[in-house]
């Protein structure tokens, strides 16, 4: 099977990889550009611990190909911070105890700031169909709908 | 103990490991990668039940890229034997069977094989040339089913435990166990009410997001090194050395970040396999399950078959209960039936109790802990039938607990007596609850139901390490699966009275510290924190003797506080204060290093209470219930990270709910799991939810210096008993079955609906 050759944007950096036809975005973002952030929960579109951006679009990196993204520009959890500075989102997650494993940690933080930039301004009832689309196990989304909410506040102050 | 001020203990700071884990770096199972490393896979059996009756691997072999080839006949033969781990009881010769089937495939999904390759493809058409020759038999996946005589046996050696005399008949029961205190008899004799039913509840998964995932390395000179997502690393290392043939020293485990395990974790299934696999290869090998496989192979907890019987006065006193738990283990024996048994009533203060048990094997994966293991499923059945009895007897159900609550002094009828335990607290805080003040809005309902468990300590390997700048790292050897870094870090700070961003947590692997226990049994923050507080203390009773020495006073007249070395009075003298800092930076001088290190069993955790209340709608024409509002009140202690102990509170809430209404697994007629991924074994979503509020009742375990208790597992035990109740007042109609799903409720609802009109 020859490989494709795929020029893409990870996080901002253009990047050149060969992937076979049948790899997952995933596959190619975890084993051929070492970004592990990005999580295989269920290889199938249900749990979202994969979820990153494609061309400023939530998706599944386990549902796309490495082969469809040719010209596209993808965001990762390894995208979010800025040099040394957390985004909002992630400061929050940590200080409110949003996470407790963490492995759904950076689909949720990934989807979340989709949210927020398409809806700064979410209800409650928003955020949680927003997510609906990540699993966590662990903390029953309290904290994590919370931390969501309340950056959406801050940065609503913020812009003010 | 008196109320204790606590500086970092009670606070929220952020967890050590934050930052890793917002921003991808954190390393969890599948993160780890080596040089040369291969791709294992497993073959998987397709029948439920079947005789192998032979494997030839050569054409696998022989495929280009594939390195190497496992079978049953690669792992070594284990004696008939139960040894502890995790917090199951386990047979070797079992364990080794599950990770690889030798005689039979004991169900769909039970691994018969295994290949490493060069790439996942070539390991995965490897799989296709492997050529089993199967005799299918007759298979049994119901509990109740498997009990009855003429049953598919599943393992022809299997003699019923607990009945005199001992079977001569192979039976799919394997064990009979019974708990008695007073005379049930009696105590029916003189109830004025009595309410008996039978309830059933169904196997559901860990659910954990990460798969199972391990790399292993394995040297020519025979030393392995193994990085694997686990609930404890040194169960890993003993399963593998016993499975293996190795000595423990051989093997190296290094614990990756967890993603969650809930007791699912404390088991193996891949590690032996891959590190064979690494043996035969000589190349690293990363195994890898996908979501399918753990729902076929991993195991679940439970289902469960039960019979609850309780007989009260009119004024509310129960005076009698008698209760049989038949608990599925899956394919080999080991179900929770003796947790389950042993949880059943040990909220209540009953003077004759009679219960019986039943460990029952069937072809379905072999069942693993599942936080609480055992007691939410027999509190599904005990505690629903408490809530009739309020019902029947007219009183509220907060009320009629209280009446019956075990307190200090309870002997339970499985044996021990109760220490202060915080039932009663819980319980009055629920009924103080301003959600408990509000009545639920007309057409909702509201639920309560109380849980138990044991918590556990055992054994725990600490140290702290004094840098020379004064900053202080305590190891310890348990995987943070929730939080436990921060809570162990704010312990060693309180007790060093030293800030907390002065104190960095690391998690050892097996050969850079002693011995720990899974992360389970709700153990880390108590037993750890024991060993971290003895740690530290050991290092406080060295400074204590250096500034002595300086001083040239007697160790005893120095004090530690504050994070300093100071006179005990004036009476000893006008000195400086010598903070860790000084002491540290002198250390070369005064006898070098300063370390502690501790090492214990430990005793007397805590047991944990906790009340859940909840109201719910029901959709009469489609059966969803929606959950309107929760509130979970426990005993937790002392909250050493509140938010964490929260987070425990409404996870555990939320996978209770989970398991009252939907999960389940599906099994079509040949024994083949339809439903194994997370579209059709559906957990709770964040919009099937509402915020989880949290009540901690803080009554301190007088066992431990800072009055820890353990907090995760209790909450799983109430919910579903919780929402039965609450749907039972809303609609007329008792669910005794679980999942209480659309379809299920709404066919019960349509059942019921002649009589509900007749009422």
């Amino acid at each position: 099977m020859s490989r494709v050759h795929v020029s893409a944007v990870v996080n901002g950096e253009p990047v050149e990889f060969l992937c076979d036809p049948t790899q997952t975005l995933l596959d190619v973002l975890r084993d051929q550009l070492g970004l592990t952030g990005s999580k295989e929960g269920c290889g199938s579109g249900d749990c979202g611990a994969c979820s990153v951006t494609i061309d400023g679009r939530l998706a599944c990196a386990c549902l796309a190909l490495g082969a469809e993204m040719e010209g596209c520009s993808i965001g990762t959890i390894e995208g979010l911070a800025q040099g040394d500075q957390l985004h909002p989102l992630q400061k929050k997650f940590v200080e409110a105890a949003a996470l407790q494993c963490g492995v759904c940690t950076p689909g949720f933080l990934v989807a979340s700031k989709a949210l927020l930039d398409r809806n700064p301004d979410p209800t409650e009832t928003e955020i949680r169909y927003w997510l609906a689309g990540n699993l966590c196990r662990c903390t029953g989304y309290d904290k994590i709908v919370r931390a969501v909410m309340e950056v959406a506040a801050e940065m609503k102050e913020t812009a003010r | 103990m008196s109320a204790r001020q606590f500086k970092v203990v009670g606070t929220r700071p952020s967890r050590p490991d934050g930052a890793d884990k917002v921003t991808g770096r954190a390393r969890f199972g599948a993160d780890w990668n080596m040089p040369g490393q291969l791709v294992g896979r497993v073959l998987r059996s397709p029948h439920a039940h079947a005789v192998i009756e032979s494997i030839d691997a050569s054409k696998a072999a022989a495929l280009p890229g594939v390195k190497a080839v496992v079978t049953s006949a690669d792992f070594v033969e284990q004696e008939n034997r139960i040894v502890p781990a995790g917090e199951m009881q386990v047979n070797l010769r079992d364990v080794t069977r599950n990770v690889m089937a030798r005689e039979k495939a004991l169900y769909h999904g039970h691994a018969v094989a295994a290949v490493a390759a060069t790439t996942d493809a070539i390991a995965r058409e490897a799989l296709g040339l492997v050529e089993v020759r199967y005799r299918v038999l007759p298979h049994v996946v119901d509990v109740e089913d498997a009990m009855k005589p003429g049953a598919p046996i599943l393992h022809d050696h299997l003699r019923t435990d607990g009945v005199e005399p001992r079977p001569t008949e192979p039976s799919n029961v394997a064990k009979r166990i019974d708990f008695a205190k007073g005379d049930a008899a009696k105590g029916f004799a003189v109830a004025e009410v009595v309410v008996e039913r039978r309830f059933r509840t169904a196997p559901v998964h860990q659910g954990y997001i990460e798969p199972h995932a391990c790399l292993a390395s394995a040297a020519e000179d025979g030393q392995v090194q193994l990085w694997t997502t686990t609930q404890g690393h040194f169960q890993v290392r003993g399963f593998c050395s016993r499975l293996l043939g190795l000595e423990t020293s051989q093997i190296r485990v290094m614990a990756a970040e967890i993603g969650g395990g809930f007791g699912g974790k404390t088991v193996v299934y891949l590690e032996p396999v891959a590190v064979r696999l690494s043996q035969k290869a000589g190349r690293p090998v990363k195994m890898v399950m996908t979501r399918e496989e753990v729902f076929r192979a991993s195991g679940p907890t439970s289902g469960s078959s039960m019979r609850v019987k309780l007989g009260a006065t009119r004024d509310g006193r129960i005076v009698a209960a008698d209760a049989t738990f038949a608990l599925q283990a899956g394919a080999f024996p080991g179900s929770p039936v003796g947790p389950a048994s042993m949880c059943s009533f040990a909220c209540y203060d009953i003077d004759n109790v009679k219960v019986e048990g039943f460990d029952v094997v069937s072809n379905r994966p072999k069942v693993a802990a599942y936080r609480a293991p055992g007691a939410p499923i027999s509190a599904w059945a005990v505690e629903s039938t408490i809530d009739i009895l309020a019902q029947e007897l007219g009183m509220d159900p907060i009320d009629l607990r209280l009446r019956n609550a075990a307190k200090e002094g309870t002997k339970t009828h499985y044996g021990p007596t109760f220490n202060r335990i915080g039932l009663v607290e819980a319980l009055e805080a629920a009924k103080a609850s301003e959600h408990y003040r509000s009545p639920p809005r007309p057409g909702t309902a509201r639920g309560v139901a109380a849980g138990f468990w044991f918590n556990v300590g055992a054994d725990s390997s600490a140290a702290a390490h004094v840098g020379e700048d004064g900053t202080v790292t305590v190891i310890s050897g348990n995987p943070d699966i929730g939080g436990s870094r921060a809570a162990l870090a704010m312990m060693a700070a309180e007790e060093l009275g030293i800030p907390y961003d002065k104190v960095r947590p690391i998690i050892a692997d097996t050969a850079s510290i002693g011995f720990n226990f899974v992360t389970g049994g709700s153990r880390v923050t108590f037993a750890n924190g024991l060993a971290i507080i003895n740690s530290v203390r050991e290092v406080i009773a060295e400074c204590r003797r250096r500034a002595a020495k300086l001083w040239e006073v007697e160790p005893d007249a120095v004090v530690w506080e504050n994070g300093e070395a100071k006179p005990a009075s004036t009476n000893v003298g006008t000195f400086e204060p010598l903070s860790l800092a000084k002491l540290a930076g002198m250390a070369g001088k005064m006898g070098g290093p300063i370390n502690g290190h501790s090492q214990i069993n430990a005793q007397g955790a805590g047991p944990g209470f906790g009340v859940h209340v909840v109201d719910v709608e029901v959709d009469r024409d489609t059966g969803i219930v929606t959950i309107l509002r929760y509130t979970s009140v426990q005993d937790v202690g002392t909250a050493i990270h509140p938010s964490y102990v929260e987070g425990q509170m409404q996870g555990g809430a939320v996978q209770g709910v989970g398991w009252a209404l939907n999960e389940e697994y599906i099994y079509d007629r040949n024994g083949k799991l339809e439903n194994a991924g997370f579209l059709d074994y559906r957990m709770p979503v964040a919009s099937d939810l509402p915020m989880i509020e949290t009540i901690m009742v803080e009554v301190p375990n007088p066992t431990h210096p800072y009055g820890v208790r353990g907090v995760g597992e209790v909450p799983i035990v109430p919910p579903m008993a919780a929402i039965g109740s609450a749907i039972a007042r809303c609609t007329g109609v008792r669910m005794t079955n679980l999942p209480m799903s659309p379809p299920r409720l709404s066919a019960a609802l349509d059942a019921a609906a002649p009589r509900l009109a007749a009422e």
